[in-house]
């Protein structure tokens, strides 16, 4: 036995589901609690902002999802990359259990900027660089999640997905540039970065930190749930199709 | 490889081929256009350009599952698999085919199709030029695709959900080089960022396509 | 030696079909290959002629001397049977159809569309590309469907001249083709079942 210890080891399917079953109820539950104590600070103990009125309030969920739909991308391109080069089962089936996660990140993202876009632009829907963007990532959910459904063989599957998330985040990367060359837009700037001077106020900002940790630690307890029942899942088929050999 | 593409050109316009029907098709949608908005010349004039893209671009798509099936179903692909070609340039080569029969005739279609949906004189030119440059693109991804969907029984539809996504980056750019020209504006950008789109996606995506067939092939 | 078969396994949809197995074939032999149906033939053909990844084990073998022909023929139904045979013989830089065209009687036949010959005429033709490919080593899998007693004497007698002008060939196939030829039942290679620890860590 090996005394040099790896990440690859939690590769392993049984390691996976070990440190996972250990690790989740953690995750999820300071997720959860961590969202509610976002949730209530910021709605209940921020100021309105003295233009957007108490509007700005869904900062905090709107910001959170959309980082969290684009990071989700970000993983499955980690996951898909990894399954390709070292052929580790768990990360094409953590890249596979993303993607339902993500859309539904991207959702929310679409859902609450239209519900802020509204009273703001005066519009639930503008042809906006981000809009479009975001739209345009959520179309590739949906190929990425097809395509999985499609193929029966797994391993085919996920090679065939691999190599589309590879091509589709290309591809996602030129849209955005795209749609940024095709229409200025009305979206206001990020709302956090390092070097900008015109970032939120620490009075929203404290907060707006503190939801998106927890959409981080829930998306990673549902990305862990995910990945676990198509292991499961795997695993079963592999038993069945041993039951049919002699 | 040459050998492939006379082949495959010799196959497309023999009977049952399906040469021209994505051309048929475009006509078909351009002439559809006026009668859903409308016969003002104004109103036909501003979105000629886009109309006259879309309809190329479902054009190519319709006639994308054609691009491997055929030699899927009767054991060709397998035997070009072990021939002594590299699989990039049987799906080079692929792709080479179907842009010259569905991609070449739209291109050259479209100007006159400008007419009918009352394109300004100095768009012609962009508009030509545009699909020029942007069908190629739409070849060589579309080829993606199909090598994704190769083996499946219903791929068609699975197909677009695939491909269209993809489609995006040379879309727009398609349609503002053209559009910018119709208008009289300044076309640089657009130009060279459809030319780039078109030539690193010949160049690269390929490769892609080359193991997407050989992992549905095993 | 032509190839050299050690301790292979081959697997169809993620699931072990055979393994353990080990045959070698030199110049001149031919090898039929016996089993029921769904023992595996087809998988372990295809993956010897490359489409197929090998699951364990080792095929000593160059690559690009095996000419592979399966169930279906890759014939095109809208080119004449000099366009489909001329096709194959550029793809492999060969260039030359004459002796295929003699061998499989196929002259009367050449400037017919692919997709009006019989059956039998049509399997003449895919298994003519054989001879078109120039490669030395036969990958057949049911070769003589669909031909009569007179087609498989005289694609027997084919294979015979292949045989003697250094060439090798592997066939799966049920009936006796005249030639002399030694037997691999691949029955006894058949995949046990894995292990349940073994299920347990990976998939497989």
């Amino acid at each position: 036995m090996s005394t040099r210890r790896s990440l690859w080891e939690y590769a392993n399917p049984r390691k996976f589901m070990g440190l996972s079953g250990a690790i989740l109820p953690w995750v999820a539950v300071s997720g959860g609690v961590l969202l509610v104590i976002g949730l209530i600070w910021g709605f209940f103990f921020t100021p309105a902002d003295y233009r957007q009125g108490a509007t700005v309030k869904i900062i905090y969920l709107h910001v959170p999802s959309a980082l969290m739909a684009i990071n989700a991308w970000f993983m499955m391109l980690v996951a898909s990359l990894i399954w390709l080069i070292r052929r580790h089962h768990v990360s094409a089936l953590a890249a596979k259990a993303a993607a339902p996660v993500g859309v539904a990140m991207t959702i929310i993202a679409l859902v609450t900027g239209a519900i802020w876009g509204q009273p703001m632009w005066g519009t639930w829907w503008v042809w906006d660089p981000r809009l479009t963007s975001f739209l345009i990532l959520f179309l590739f959910y949906l190929g990425y999640i097809a395509l999985w459904s499609a193929i029966e063989n797994d391993d085919t599957a996920a090679d065939l997905a691999s190599i589309l998330c590879i091509v589709g985040s290309v591809f996602a990367m030129l849209s955005r540039y795209a749609v940024n060359f095709w229409n200025q837009g009305l979206h206001q700037g990020a709302s956090l970065s390092l070097d900008k001077e015109e970032n939120v106020a620490d009075i929203f900002y404290h907060p707006l930190l503190v939801s998106m940790v927890a959409f981080g630690l829930i998306f990673l307890a549902l990305v862990l749930l995910r990945t676990r029942t198509e292991i499961r899942a795997r695993q079963l088929r592999a038993y069945l199709a041993r039951e049919r050999m002699q | 490889m040459i050998a492939l593409l006379v082949r495959d050109m010799r196959l497309a316009v023999r009977a049952g081929g399906g040469f021209g029907l994505g051309l048929a098709f475009f006509l078909i949608v351009c002439i559809l256009v006026p009668f859903s908005v409308g016969p003002q010349s104004q109103l036909l004039a501003s979105i000629a350009p886009g109309v006259l893209w879309l309809g190329a671009l479902l054009a190519c798509l319709l006639s994308l599952d054609r691009v491997f099936a055929l030699d899927f179903e009767d054991g060709s692909l397998d035997l070009l698999a072990s021939a002594p070609l590299p699989m990039e340039g049987v799906v080079s080569m692929k792709a080479l085919t179907h842009w010259l029969t569905t991609g070449l005739p739209l291109v050259v279609a479209a100007p006159a199709l400008g007419i009918l949906l009352s394109l300004p004189t100095q768009g012609f030119m962009w508009l030509f030029l545009s699909l020029l440059l942007g069908t190629p693109a739409l070849s060589v991804i579309g080829t993606f695709g199909a090598a994704l969907t190769v083996g499946l029984k219903r791929g068609g539809l699975l197909l677009s959900i695939l491909v269209l996504p993809l489609y995006v980056p040379t879309l727009i750019f398609g349609a503002e080089l053209a559009r910018r020209g119709a208008a009289g504006m300044d076309t640089q950008t657009p130009l060279l960022m459809l030319a780039g789109i078109t030539f690193a996606t010949i160049a690269l995506l390929p490769i892609a396509s080359s193991a997407v067939i050989r992992i549905n092939l095993r | 030696m032509a190839m050299h078969v050690e301790n292979l396994a081959v697997s169809r949809g993620g699931i072990l079909i055979l393994e353990g197995i080990d045959f070698q074939l030199s110049a001149g032999q031919a090898l039929v290959l016996r089993g029921p149906n769904g023992s595996g033939k087809t998988t372990l053909l295809r993956t010897l002629a490359g489409l197929q990844p090998i699951a364990d084990g080792k095929i000593t073998y160059d690559i690009d001397s095996v000419a592979y022909a399966a169930h279906s023929d890759g014939l095109k139904q809208m080119l004449t049977v000099r366009e489909n045979l001329e096709f194959w013989s550029s793809v492999f830089g060969t260039g030359n159809i004459d002796e295929a065209v003699e061998a499989f009687f196929l002259g009367p036949l050449l400037t017919r569309m692919a997709g009006a010959l019989s059956a039998g005429q049509k399997r003449r033709l895919g298994l003519a590309r054989l001879l078109v490919t120039g490669r030395p080593i036969w990958v057949l899998d049911e070769p003589t469907v669909s031909l009569d007693v007179e087609a498989v004497a005289r694609f027997g007698e084919t294979i015979k001249t292949h045989l003697q002008s250094g060439g090798s060939a592997l066939i799966a196939t049920h009936i006796d083709l005249g030639i002399p030829a030694d037997i691999l039942d691949v029955t006894p290679f058949k995949a046990k079942r894995p292990s349940l620890p073994q299920l347990d860590g990976a998939f497989q």
